[in-house]
């Protein structure tokens, strides 16, 4: 398929969905015609040419087969829907609020995360499922039961198909951001290397979160996210070796990150700020800001990053975060400062293979080579993750030469 | 989300008789489980794969140091209570979940319609990248 055909249907894909689901009150029903009516454009419109209404088209291809669909269902109850569907009037509702709708249903909170995310990859951009599938190393056959399962939970719920309410409407948002936000990190986790269909994921959720950004100008954290993803991904082409290991931050070649990428980032941050309280994801962009500014690792304002720390743990209560914060207190003010701050989340974080990793940097930075070669290695026996755990591994046979050596 | 395989070895469980001398009943009660449990697992997205081992007997046992032939044991094995009978393969939302799922293969019904008990092991598959959003800031922090 020719991009431009590829990348026009996809950005229909949720307007047009929105307007059927609208009109008909079935999502379900009208998303398996939406996706069939989309196969049908990826099939003609290269061949035929463009038609002059594309979405007028699509709309129209996707209404037939959902009316079909309702025809094949004998029951009396589904011929009286099939007569409202086609005596409803076109609607007056815009194409913006009809993608907003989409994705608030897709991103609903009665669904899993995994759930959301991979419905949302489909009615929202516009994936056919067997991409979708590739992406999570699944069967076609699996990703479709999931999708399938995702909308029966949706009309289970009784939510009925039109934007939340005012009072539902912040929590409703903040599905939707994490799941954009789990998207890419899915690709971003993985790109480099062999998977190159994961990495796809993370310009997906980018493209995503702009058309978001577009529909929600004003709102701090929908920027704030926007930002985070384009500041992150500007590492993308340095953060993997040429063998395909992890590159710490540190260590990367800042030369090689996307410029572009990180001037749009910082505009959309300077432009977000002091339009609201400040949000989760807009501190974690600023955070990546502070990095991406630095030209050198070592003209990096740790004290900065170090209070955007402080702000974000307040505003999560993650403990995660706390150790991040570690990590930052440690660069300020010392080693031992940083360790005591690790010491205070130890016991909410046992167990948690980060905690040891953490501990062990802080501990070779102290200059405790023996125990931080064994903080690394209980770090490597407990992460699932098996390039963190090569990266651990490394560093726990890096420092225990380093001891033989110096005996 | 995190793949787990769940293992089942030759450790019995409750009871010792072996299939062959179960009633006819008994046998389709225990087939009838495991495949409603799988048709389940199937529907559900979780179960993404699975296989039954060939017996133990006809296995064999390879060492090699790279220049020589290699040495290939033959059975019969005299101890194999720890071998690997079968497995499947479940992509699920959290370790409960697959917690949950091997509970139900263990209590598949046997002899005289009670749960068989046997031990089912949980492994994590090793992941490419993270699995949540936690262990990605995480992961963002440490290696960019």
């Amino acid at each position: 398929m020719p991009p431009r055909v590829e990348d026009l249907l996809r950005e229909l894909a949720p307007q047009v969905l929105g307007g059927l689901a609208r009109r008909s009150g079935d999502f379900a029903a009208a998303e398996d015609a939406v996706q069939e009516a989309l196969v049908a454009a990826a099939t003609h419109w290269p061949r035929d040419g463009v038609p002059e209404s594309p979405r007028g088209w699509l709309l129209q291809v996707a209404t037939r087969r959902l009316i079909d669909q309702r025809r094949s269902e004998k029951s009396r109850r589904s011929r009286e829907q099939v007569a409202l569907l086609q005596d409803v009037a076109p609607s007056e509702v815009s194409d913006r609020d009809d993608t907003l709708l989409v994705l608030f249903m897709c991103c609903h909170p009665a669904l899993t995360p995994a759930s959301a995310i991979s419905l949302t990859l489909r009615a929202v951009g516009g994936l056919t499922t067997a991409e979708i599938a590739r992406a999570f190393l699944v069967s076609e056959a699996t990703m479709a039961q999931r999708i399938a399962r995702a909308k029966q939970r949706i009309e289970a719920s009784g939510v009925p198909f039109r934007m939340p309410t005012d009072a539902e409407r912040e929590a409703r948002l903040r599905s939707v951001l994490r799941v954009l936000y789990l998207i890419f990190n899915e690709g971003y986790a993985a790109s480099g290397g062999p998977d190159l269909q994961r990495a796809d994921l993370a310009d997906e959720a980018i493209r995503l979160a702009r058309m978001l950004q577009r529909l929600l100008p004003d709102d701090v954290e929908v920027t704030g996210l926007l930002a985070l993803m384009l500041l992150v991904d500007a590492r993308r082409p340095a953060r993997t070796s040429a063998e395909g290991e992890p590159v710490p931050l540190a260590e990367q070649d800042r030369a090689l990150w996307d410029r572009a990428r990180i001037t749009e980032g910082l505009a959309l941050l300077d432009g977000s700020i002091g339009k609201g309280a400040p949000g989760e994801y807009q501190i974690q962009a600023a955070i990546a800001a502070v990095h991406d500014r630095a030209r050198r690792a070592e003209d990096i304002d740790w004290p900065q990053i170090l209070a955007l720390y402080g702000l974000l743990e307040r505003i999560t209560g993650n403990p995660i975060v706390t150790l991040n914060r570690a990590v930052a207190t440690a660069m300020a003010h010392g080693p031992t400062e940083g360790l005591a701050v690790v010491d205070s989340v130890a016991e909410r974080l046992d167990g948690h293979y980060r905690l040891d990793a953490v501990r062990a940097h802080l501990l070779e930075l102290s200059g405790d080579t023996q125990g931080a070669r064994e903080h690394y290695r209980i770090a490597a026996s407990r992460t699932t993750n098996l390039a963190e755990q090569r990266y651990l591994a490394a560093q726990a046979a890096r420092l225990a030469s380093s001891l033989s050596s110096s005996r | 989300m995190p793949r787990y395989v769940l293992i089942v070895n030759f450790q019995p469980g409750v009871s010792h008789t072996p299939m062959e001398e179960w009633k006819p009943e008994e046998i389709n009660a225990h087939l009838d489980y495991y495949r409603a449990l799988n048709r389940a697992l199937v529907e559900s997205g979780e179960l993404i794969g699975g296989e039954i081992l060939a017996p133990p007997s006809l296995a064999k046992i390879v060492t090699s140091d790279g220049v020589s032939a290699p040495v290939v044991t033959d059975g019969p094995f005299q101890e194999f209570k720890e071998w690997v009978a079968g497995y499947q393969i479940v992509d699920v939302e959290s370790e409960e979940r697959a917690i949950e799922i091997a509970a139900k293969v263990s209590a598949v019904p046997g002899e005289g319609g009670v749960p068989i008990q046997q031990p089912i092991h949980v492994r994590q598959l090793m992941e490419e990248g993270p699995s949540d959003a936690a262990e990605m800031e995480a992961y963002v922090q440490q290696a960019g």
